[in-house]
């Protein structure tokens, strides 16, 4: 296997995990200064790519940069180690913010700002969903029609995860991956 | 069973069925790290996220770190995320090499319009629950709807919303406790 190939990758995915902020979606970018930087892949091949991890379970980043180590280098190996130099920036960050916070939980200061950062946070997750619930709603790109099909779903669909609240959110995925395949959603 | 391979385990398991990007992992995390597990509060799980939006990197990696950080140090936080980037490993190598236009599938389109109603109403129950823990007087309601306008309509970017937010309740507990003195 080629050594310098397999190093080069591996700087390019340590800064796309170091500089990425913000989830999947940031690494799109930084992606893309690689396609026409290294010409690994063209701007088809890393359509598809994307297409790939979103349709695939697993946070994208890490999908895509699975995806690209295993385009390039035609081995297993290169996505294992793409997508290790991806997340090694995290862990180090983390690790140390981590320990950090740890040292400084107690201090009024960093409990304040998680008082004002709690809700925040709540918002943001309320906004990816309402975000799935529009698209679900109606349809990728937004037209006034209503897939009421998908309304009366989600109708049944809350009833029923709220009858069996017991029920594994895994349990849910597969019924309704089963059932959209039955059904052709 | 060792702690180590509990972490794991737990991770991999979120990972494998994580459809839809970071935000779709929170009902898992609920159910299997705050209710079974007992590892974190759902209190934590704001926090980490919190904190897991501000560091760079993949916002599921960032909070398996954390969370495994707290259960058993720097070892715990490598193998969490181990535990996280499983899945896509092997899921990706077995597509990329066997099958080449999978997102393109009648089959896989339809699983997925199927699993993405799963996730509106997984997220939506996981939104109610944390917001009763995370909003609780009429500062966290504003701050709650400002914050929901700014993302959802990408008024401002996530890391300006983390800092103000995090400032503003500085600063409101600041004027708090001055006006109670």
């Amino acid at each position: 296997m080629d050594i310098s190939l397999l190093l080069t990758l591996m700087v390019e995915f340590f800064k796309t995990g170091l500089f990425a902020l913000g989830g999947g979606l940031a690494t799109i970018p930084f992606l893309f200064e690689m396609s026409s930087k290294y010409h690994w892949f063209t701007t088809e091949m890393l359509m598809n790519m994307i297409a790939v991890s979103e349709s695939t379970p697993g946070p994208m980043g890490v999908n895509m940069a699975t995806y690209v180590g295993i385009h390039t280098t035609d081995s297993v190996i290169g996505g294992i180690i793409t997508t290790l130099s991806l997340v090694a920036p995290s862990i180090i960050v983390c690790v140390i913010v981590a320990q950090f916070l740890k040292k400084f939980k107690e201090s009024e200061m960093v409990q304040n700002a998680f008082y004002g950062l709690r809700p925040a946070v709540c918002a943001m997750i309320a906004s990816a969903g309402l975000g799935i619930f529009v698209t679900t709603l109606f349809g990728e790109e937004i037209t006034m029609n209503i897939n009421w099909v998908n309304v009366i779903l989600l109708i049944l669909l809350y009833f029923f995860a709220k009858k069996f609240n017991k029920l594994h959110p895994i349990v849910l995925v597969c019924i309704c991956a089963v059932l959209g395949i039955i059904f052709q959603l | 069973m060792s702690e180590y391979i509990e972490l794991f385990l737990v991770f991999a398991r979120i990972g494998a069925f994580t459809f839809g990007g970071g935000y779709a992992m929170l009902p898992m995390l609920q159910k299997e790290v705050v209710e079974k597990k007992k590892w974190a509060t759902d209190e934590e799980i704001l926090d980490y996220y919190a904190v897991g939006q501000c560091t760079p990197g993949v916002i599921f990696v960032n909070t398996a770190t954390f969370i495994g950080y707290s259960r058993k140090g720097i070892l715990g936080g490598i193998i969490a995320t181990l535990g996280v980037v499983f899945p896509s490993i092997v899921i990706i190598s077995l597509i990329a090499t066997l099958i080449s236009n999978f997102s393109e599938i009648e089959m896989v389109q339809h699983a997925l319009h199927g699993i993405r109603l799963a996730v509106c109403v997984l997220i939506f129950n996981a939104t109610f629950k944390l917001f009763k823990t995370g909003v609780k007087d009429l500062f966290g309601i504003l701050l709650f709807i400002f914050s929901l306008l700014a993302t959802y309509l990408s008024l401002l970017p996530t890391i300006v919303i983390v800092v103000v937010s995090a400032a503003l309740g500085i600063a409101f507990q600041l004027y708090n406790t001055r006006k109670e003195v």
